[in-house]
């Protein structure tokens, strides 16, 4: 038998007085994975990761977690399997009655844990995160990230097998949000926890995702590796999610492409070991003439290299052209001719 | 001041405090429950039940809409009832309840809205039971608020109180009506007068001070 997947969506759609929220959505995720779903505002994300612990329910398909239809389930009966599912909130929801260590130990007593293993427990937890220090501060007295470090400790309170985070990094600064993404991979990687990352920001998924689904209008509009994603985004909605992120000719030089001129002008988008190859190289081996990397670069995922590049050929010879991207087109995911650039350029 | 007169104000103080104490505690008894009610069985609360909501909400809104004075009288046969007599302080209690508890019920509800949607969602996806919610979440969250509430709801009753002394309750308002102001004893009056406010000055400042005790926000 094959291991089930920890999360499978099968043909949901949630409407909300017929705009549907959630369009006909099918996406499964293994065990281990972290997943980043991203989208703009809107796009039905927060309905998504609420299908998930039937916090919300589809009005049709089935939400299927760790092999248990739960779409049938009563309130009830959801609560077994909610107990086994962690969540994080863009605005950490803490009791601010309780203190540190009882908010962790909240799910545990819900659990129906003893008070003297409880206290146990919180304090491996707090430890993990590295709070032990403020067991008994009230959260008030916290900073966002350490409120956010606390909401990760009482999601994982109870071992849960799922992870998802709902813009858990959004309302922190880059700084606390880098040391809460390396929480959540250490996480990952020390107990297991499959994760489910809802954001609107790539950075947050480049960093530490393993696949990105993306969403938009309540429809997957594109999904995969996040390195290839990155590399060549298909859809209009990831384009324009990474536009901040892959490198946009500068407009002066922009303003220069022009159809005829001295050298063609071209845009690679590469990623993978492809990414490692000596392009320049293979271009004036074929051209006879040295190219020369005008904007772009590489950057990289979690150790895969990707990147876009904009290459002068240093030739306008149409034949040339045509045999250098005919060239590179098997070992890149885009080649592109934009025009001509002047040969001081 | 006579021995006499001070003797006297010190028993209309003792059963203005029994009246306001024991139908304060009493509403706190009823009102909470009440308020709980009425948030939780409203649409999207955790035990809906719109109908329940709805009518019980009418109750209150015509208990809370009756002048006292006029609940005062009107509640008699009920309170010889329970008490066996219409007269005195235990017999004031009756009204007093009556008035308070709706009162406090509202109150308290309004500290019970102010319990952010995402926190229930977030003891939600933990697998609380409604109970734990209830227990855990919306009570000690809106507890510094209830606390308050219940502070305002003692000032008001010290006041009704006073208003019960009128039909024979006894209490520090029957003192000023019948010697204050029936027999010109000014003296009295202005006695009466400043021993509630510091009473009421002094509840207001415990109810404060708790507050912010509980308050961790």
């Amino acid at each position: 038998m094959t291991e089930h997947p920890v999360v499978l969506l099968d043909h949901v759609t949630r409407r909300f007085t017929d705009m549907p929220a959630l369009d006909d959505i099918t996406l499964s995720i293994a065990k281990g994975e972290i997943v980043g779903l991203i989208g703009r505002s809107g796009a039905g994300k927060s309905t998504l990761i609420r299908c998930l612990n039937g916090l919300d329910k589809p009005q049709e398909g089935r939400v299927v977690i760790d092999g248990l239809d739960i779409t049938p389930l009563s309130e009830q009966a959801l609560q077994p399997v909610r107990r086994r599912i962690g969540m994080i909130f863009q605005h950490f929801n803490l009791l601010s009655a309780k203190t540190v260590a009882d908010n962790v130990a909240l799910p545990l007593k819900i659990a129906g844990m003893g008070a003297a293993a409880r206290r146990k427990r919180v304090m491996e937890l707090l430890d993990l995160v590295g709070l032990a220090d403020k067991a008994d501060t009230w959260p008030a007295r916290l900073s966002g990230g350490q409120k956010q470090r606390v909401g990760i400790a009482r999601a994982l309170a109870s071992d849960p097998l799922l992870l998802l985070s709902d813009e858990a990094t959004s309302a922190l600064d880059p700084e606390t949000t880098q040391g809460v993404l390396d929480l959540l991979a250490r996480v990952n990687r020390d107990l297991g926890v499959t994760v489910l990352m809802i954001t609107h920001e790539i950075e947050v998924v480049r960093q530490i995702a393993n696949r990105v689904i993306v969403l938009d209008r309540g429809r997957i509009v594109e999904e995969g590796p996040v390195a290839r994603v990155m590399a060549s985004p298909q859809a209009d909605t990831t384009k324009s999610l990474l536009r901040g992120l892959s490198p946009i000719l500068p407009r002066d030089l922009a303003d220069r492409v022009a159809p005829q001129g001295d050298q063609a002008l071209i845009r690679i988008d590469v990623y993978g070991p492809d990414a490692r190859r000596p392009l320049l190289d293979d271009i004036a081996r074929i051209t006879g003439r040295p190219a020369r990397l005008v904007h772009g670069g590489l950057n990289d995922v979690q150790g895969e290299p990707y990147g876009r590049m904009f290459i002068a050929l240093g030739t306008n010879d149409p034949d040339s052209v045509r045999r250098v991207v005919a060239a590179l087109s098997p070992k890149t995911t885009a080649i592109e001719v934009l025009g001509h650039v002047p040969g001081d350029v | 001041m006579s021995q006499a007169m001070f003797d006297l104000l010190l028993r209309g103080l003792n059963e203005t405090l029994i009246m306001t104490g024991v139908s304060g505690a009493l509403s706190f008894l009823i009102g909470l429950p009440l308020a709980l009610i009425l948030v939780t069985t409203d649409r999207g609360g955790i035990f809906e039940a719109v109908a329940v909501n709805r009518i019980l909400g009418g109750i209150v809104n015509a208990l809370r809409s009756v002048p006292f004075i006029i609940l005062l009288v009107a509640v008699i046969p009920l309170t010889r009832l329970l008490v066996g007599s219409a007269i005195g302080i235990w017999a004031a209690i009756v009204p007093l309840t009556i008035a308070a508890a709706p009162y406090f019920a509202r109150v308290a509800e309004v500290s019970l809205r102010e319990v952010e949607r995402p926190l229930i969602d977030a003891a939600r996806s933990m697998g609380a039971t409604r109970w734990t919610i209830l227990r855990e979440v919306l009570i000690p969250e809106s507890l510094p608020g209830i606390v308050s509430g219940f502070t305002v709801t003692l000032v008001t009753l010290i006041g009704a109180s006073a208003m019960a002394g009128a039909v024979g309750a006894g209490g520090l308002g029957d003192i000023a009506i019948r010697y204050g102001y029936q027999r010109f004893q000014t003296e009295v009056m202005v006695c009466v007068v400043v021993i509630l406010i510091v009473l009421v000055s002094g509840m207001q400042w415990i109810g404060d001070w708790l507050a912010r005790r509980i308050d961790h926000r």
